[in-house]
Parts: C-alpha cells; structure tokens; sequence
C-alpha cells in the first residue's frame, strides 16, 4: 500500500524455484527494513477472514499468495 | 562653451537617469518574470480516485463477503474483538468477564471499541498509518486502504494494535449519537441481508463473534 497510489506489486515469484524464492526474500526485508509491516490475508475454517502478521519470511505460510506491506502503525490524534 | 554645453548635457542625463530607472528595472524584472521557468506541479485530478478503486479491490480481495458489503454500503467495517480478557486499554467488567465487543472501523477516523449487546461505547483508539517518505507526495493512504490496514492488524494483531493506539473516552472525535445511530444501522442492515439470504436459499443465521480464548 502506498499513499496516494494504492497497491503497488513489488515483486513476484514463486517459492519453490531457488531464485525467485531469493528475490522474495531479498523484497521482504527491504520493505521491514523501510519499516513496513507485513500481514498475509488467511481464511479460517467456516469462511471467515482474518491476517496473519509476520516480522520474518520464515513466518509466511508456503501456500500464502501474498503479502501485504503497509506503513507501521502509529497512535494517531 | 562646448564645455558648459557637455556639462549641461551631462546633468541633464544623470536626472532622466534618475527619474526613469525604476520603470526601467521593474520592466526588465516582469519581462524576466514572464520568460522564467516556473516548476509547475502537474497535478492528476484522477490519481486519488483510481487509488481509492484499488484500494477498494484489495478490500475487496481480503475480506468476507459479509464484511465487503457492509463496508459497501455502510461506510465501515465490524471486526470482532478476540482478546480474552477484553483490551487491556478500555475494557470493562464486562469484557473482563468475557461478553462480546467488537470494532468500528472508520476510514481515517479512529476505531471505536463497543459491546454489541448493549451498544455501549468503550473507547476510541486513535491510530495512522503514515508514511513519511511520502513518495507520492503524500503521506495518507486510500479511505479503503486505511481501513484495510486496521483490518490486518486488529485480526492479526489486536493486542499491539490497541497497544500502539492513543486511546480515548468515546466522543473525543467521533460523536458517540452518530456511532449509536450507526451500530442501529448495522443491525437493520444485518436483518435485511438475512431476510435476502434467506429469501435466496442461502445460509442464513445470525452473525457470530468468534470464539475467544478462556480469561485467564
């Protein structure tokens, strides 16, 4: 997510071919580091949604097909 | 007498001098002024609108059919508070005690805790999502975008959301008559979509909050 834009695809790939799986990693902490959260939307058992954060790549389920980065929340006025 | 003459003269020109060179620098000043580069802001009117479409898309994408109309058609979006014990910041006897509450999730306004079951307002937690590299100029998210944002983080992290918010007694922003008037408005909006899915043949039934861990 990104002001004034909206989505934006920062990268793309898929995790099972090495090399894809290395640039995905490499995006995901360039974005933490930028100081992004990470979220993966899930759906539960009965339909219902939720997201799943995650502060490392390791954390992001292997069937998840994204990751949503948006800037750290901060406590407003 | 040539010499009187050239004196005069040169009397003469230093006094026009004097009296013409302020229209003469404050002509060449506005002929420099209408040939200068000016930097001009190049401002798409349609930029903010096809952010919001996107943002609405990825809405759209992430959460239930459920809650997708109702952000639709109502403005905001419910999420259900999973915390046993209630948020530790605004919580009450009665969410201490396990009763359900629920979120208000307003576009850049802040979320407003509430128990369902009596409509009674909790607290407001004020919380943004800035960001200051503002690399389209601004530092605001989309309407939808925002609401996602909390979306994620209050089902996947409710306890450091509520944590990271400035927290507040309902009406510090949000008029607590137009809250109540809106959680009225969700629950006539709920029967009717119950009343639609049932005339579909679709599975009806009240909305539930989720199951929370026991207190403790």
């Amino acid at each position: 997510m990104k002001p004034g834009h909206g989505e934006v695809l920062l990268a793309e790939g898929d995790v099972d071919v090495r090399a894809e799986e290395a640039l995905l990693v490499a995006e995901f902490r360039r974005q933490l580091d930028l100081g992004m959260w990470a979220a993966v939307p899930l759906t539960a058992d009965g339909g219902r949604r939720h997201a799943q954060m995650v502060k490392a790549f390791d954390e992001v389920p292997r069937d998840a097909d994204r990751v949503i980065f948006f800037p750290r929340a901060a406590g407003g006025r | 007498m040539i010499l009187a003459l050239s004196a005069t003269l040169i009397v003469i020109v230093a006094l026009l001098w004097e009296v013409a060179q302020p229209r003469i620098a404050e002509a060449w000043a506005r002929r420099q002024a209408r040939w200068a580069r000016v930097p001009v802001d190049v401002h798409d009117p349609g930029r903010e609108r096809r952010a919001e479409q996107r943002a609405r898309q990825l809405l759209r994408s992430c959460v239930n059919d459920e809650e997708w109309e109702m952000y639709r058609d109502l403005g905001f979006l419910r999420v259900w508070g999973a915390l046993a014990g209630g948020p530790d910041q605004g919580g009450t006897e009665a969410t201490r005690a396990g009763a359900p509450y629920a979120y208000l999730i307003y576009p850049h306004r802040p979320v407003v805790a509430f128990l369902p079951q009596t409509r009674e307002l909790l607290a407001e937690y004020c919380v943004a999502f800035p960001d200051e590299t503002r690399p389209y100029g601004s530092a605001r998210l989309p309407d939808s975008d925002d609401v996602l944002a909390k979306w994620m983080a209050l089902t996947g992290d409710e306890r450091h959301l509520v944590d990271h918010a400035n927290m507040h007694q309902p009406g510090r922003q949000l008029d607590p008559k137009q809250v109540r008037r809106d959680l009225w408005r969700l629950s006539q909006w709920e029967q009717a979509r119950l009343k639609r899915l049932a005339r579909e043949g679709g599975v009806g039934g009240p909305p539930a909050p989720p199951a929370r861990p026991s207190a403790g």
